[in-house]
């Protein structure tokens, strides 16, 4: 069998990925690139990033097997990878860690980040705190105001959190700003992307640092069924979790792999954030070609979503790739049946979800009803849900 | 000889060197880009950088983003800023026109119809801000083939070994971008740009422009010293922005004309 391996030295999935930046941008990632090579295998960075996973974080997550959930749906059992017991709260740690830890070999003294539902900016606040580098997070305006917890949070861990008022002032947005920041102050700071996409070597670094999770996911299945799932299951906005869980299992036959995208209010509505599942055209967005959400010009249109974090026109490149190779499948998931899995999850197994990790378990309970209950379903629970209590409150029209 | 290979050479002659003027199709208003653009030839404009809106300007400050976001109300796409082109073209077969944008826009339409439709307009040269010449080398040689000049940037970052890459693959002429980030940002560094300008020219004899950071006639007329051409970007939208259809073309003439006059002051 063919060994997966992929991108090539260009930083090309097939088609995808790539490096497609101003040239004012090029130098500084061909650092990072060398640099990334440089340490990518070297086992003294890998110990301090494992000691970090393992004593900052709380690595391994455990697996925890869903059985009052499995039952409730009835068909294939439901398993959770628990990421949201994480500290932070969510699988965005694992990468700000590897990240800073290089940003601090490079000698930069300031770290800036983009932010969607402020997992990803609250993760490297903390790393930043952690390592004593100042620290600046970009967050579109909108964003800004669905999760205040995360502003204020990012705020008490020493950053400055910057609202991005240009385009559909969301995550593309702050992403846009996150890059002209990095342009304009190149020589003193490390850009720390969130997800697996932006220009290479970033969709295979983010990948790599999150891979863990399905390193990991592979030894838990063998020791608590003796065998791997049936399927795994994550939600995929930018798609670093998705990413983290699938790598390991890309060579392992007979494991499906499905990424679930945010629906919306329903791929005919056109308001969505499923550029994959809606087989939107290709495209290139923040340094790299994927497939976009776009119009007939070519100009990026507004994505919409429940979840913040999965509110996102692109998809990383590797996604792109492993949806066209027929490795992995992409499916959406509406609003209102996150929100039915959400509340499906706390009443049934106490775990608050979320609202991104919902849309995968609406689907894990699509799924399940379809096999049989010796079936396995190894759903990503990417994050958890206490930073999305007011949006829930507010959908139920309740003030808190 | 290309339109823009032969003002080069014709200003070379006379002495002078090249004022490049940047706008942004469909800002204010599709229907102000034609005039605007016979506008600034009127008064003093060598070459039109002609902007393609995008939703997404990674490479642009506040400024150019605005222009943007102003031209995308009215839904200005390429193919409309290909019609403007030809537009200008049916009265002036002169005044090189170079489009500067993103790669989206020209992956939307196919990259093999828009250097068609380029042609046919009477597009001179395309800068691609996103397209490093190692991911764009089939658009390239469509335009190559269709004898529109590729034009790309070098970067106060860009090693010599990168320059000569790019140098390889670039006609008509090199944008040099004066400072590290966005454009419009803070002033440019005169010492630092003559310094990297003399290095770039032991690489190559194109012709090199500079960018980015010219904000006033003063600037201008510094960078002319350096450069084969000046590029204003950030500035002339400025303009465009504080005024109103009244005043328009008499406030960016005015502009063109500082300019113009600080720029020929220097003897080539």
């Amino acid at each position: 069998m063919k060994v997966y391996d992929m991108p090539d030295e260009r930083g090309h999935f097939g088609p995808f990925g790539g490096v497609f930046v101003a040239e004012t941008l090029v130098e500084a990632l061909e650092e990072l690139r060398l640099m990334y090579e440089k340490y990518r295998h070297d086992p003294e960075f890998l110990a301090e990033f494992a000691y970090d996973l393992k004593h900052f974080v709380g690595r391994p997550s455990p697996i925890y097997h869903a059985k009052r959930l499995s039952e409730k749906v009835g068909g294939a059992q439901i398993y959770l990878k628990r990421e949201d017991l994480n500290h932070t709260g969510a699988h965005k740690i694992n990468n700000t860690i590897g990240q800073a830890l290089l940003a601090k070999r490079m000698g930069k003294p300031r770290v800036i980040a983009e932010t969607g539902a402020g997992q990803h900016g609250v993760a490297t606040a903390t790393i930043a705190a952690r390592l004593g580098l100042e620290c600046v997070v970009y967050m579109g305006a909108e964003d800004v105001k669905r999760q205040a917890p995360n502003v204020f949070r990012m705020k008490l861990l020493g950053a400055t959190v910057v609202p991005v008022e240009s385009g559909s002032k969301t995550l593309k947005d702050a992403l846009n700003e996150a890059m002209r920041d990095w342009v304009t102050n190149i020589s003193n700071t490390f850009y720390i992307i969130g997800t697996v996409a932006g220009p290479h070597p970033y969709p295979m670094m983010v990948r790599d640092f999150q891979a863990v999770i399905g390193i990991e996911a592979k030894e838990q299945m063998q020791e608590m069924i003796g065998r791997q799932p049936d399927a795994v299951v994550a939600c995929v906005g930018g798609g670093s979790n998705a990413m983290g869980i699938f790598y390991p299992y890309i060579d392992v036959e007979g494991v499906r792999l499905i990424g679930v995208e945010a629906g919306g209010h329903g791929l005919h509505t056109g308001q969505h954030a499923a550029p994959l599942t809606a087989n939107s055209p290709i495209g290139v967005l923040h340094g790299n070609r994927t497939y976009l959400m776009q119009d007939e010009d070519g100009n990026i249109i507004e994505t919409h979503s429940i979840s913040a974090g999965l509110d996102y026109p692109g998809v990383g490149p590797e996604h792109a790739w492993l949806k066209d190779i027929k490795r992995a499948e992409y499916v959406a998931i509406t609003d209102d049946e996150a929100m039915a899995a959400f509340h499906n999850l706390c009443r049934t197994e106490g775990i608050i979800p979320a609202m991104e990790t919902s849309h995968a378990l609406a689907h894990a309970e699509k799924l399940a009803k379809t096999m049989s209950p010796d079936q396995v379903i190894l759903v990503n629970l990417s994050g958890r849900g206490d930073k999305d209590i007011n949006t829930v409150a507010r959908l139920a029209n309740i003030t808190l | 000889m290309s339109r823009i290979q032969s003002v080069f050479a014709e200003l070379k002659a006379q002495g002078k060197k090249a004022l490049i003027p940047y706008i942004t199709a469909g800002d204010p208003n599709p229907d102000q880009t034609v005039p605007l653009m016979h506008a600034l030839v009127a008064s003093g404009a060598d070459m039109i950088e002609l902007g393609v809106p995008f939703s997404d300007p990674m490479a642009d400050g506040p400024v150019i983003q605005r222009a943007s976001e102003r031209a995308l109300v009215h839904k200005m796409g390429l193919r409309k800023v290909l019609e403007m082109v030809k537009t200008f073209r049916a009265t002036n077969q002169t005044t090189p026109i170079i489009l500067m944008g993103y790669a989206n826009p020209i992956e939307a339409m196919g990259s093999e119809q828009f250097v068609t439709l380029a042609q046919a307009s009477g597009v001179d040269g395309v800068l691609t801000v996103d397209y490093r010449p190692e991911e764009c080398e089939t658009f390239n040689g469509q335009l190559a083939k269709a004898e529109i000049d590729s034009i790309f940037l070098l970067s106060p970052t860009t090693e010599p070994s990168r320059t000569e890459l790019i140098v390889k693959q670039a006609t008509g002429f090199l944008y040099y971008v004066s400072l590290k980030g966005v454009t419009g940002a803070a002033n440019l560094d005169i010492v630092e740009v003559k310094k990297r300008v003399a290095e770039i020219r032991n690489q190559t004899s194109l012709p090199i422009g500079v960018g980015f950071g010219v904000k006033d006639a003063a600037t201008a007329r510094d960078v002319a010293t350096i450069a084969d051409a000046v590029v204003v970007g950030s500035r002339m939208v400025l303009a465009v922005e504080s005024s109103d259809a009244n005043n328009l073309i008499s406030n960016v003439q005015a502009l063109m004309t500082e300019l113009r006059t600080a720029i020929d002051s220097v003897n080539a």
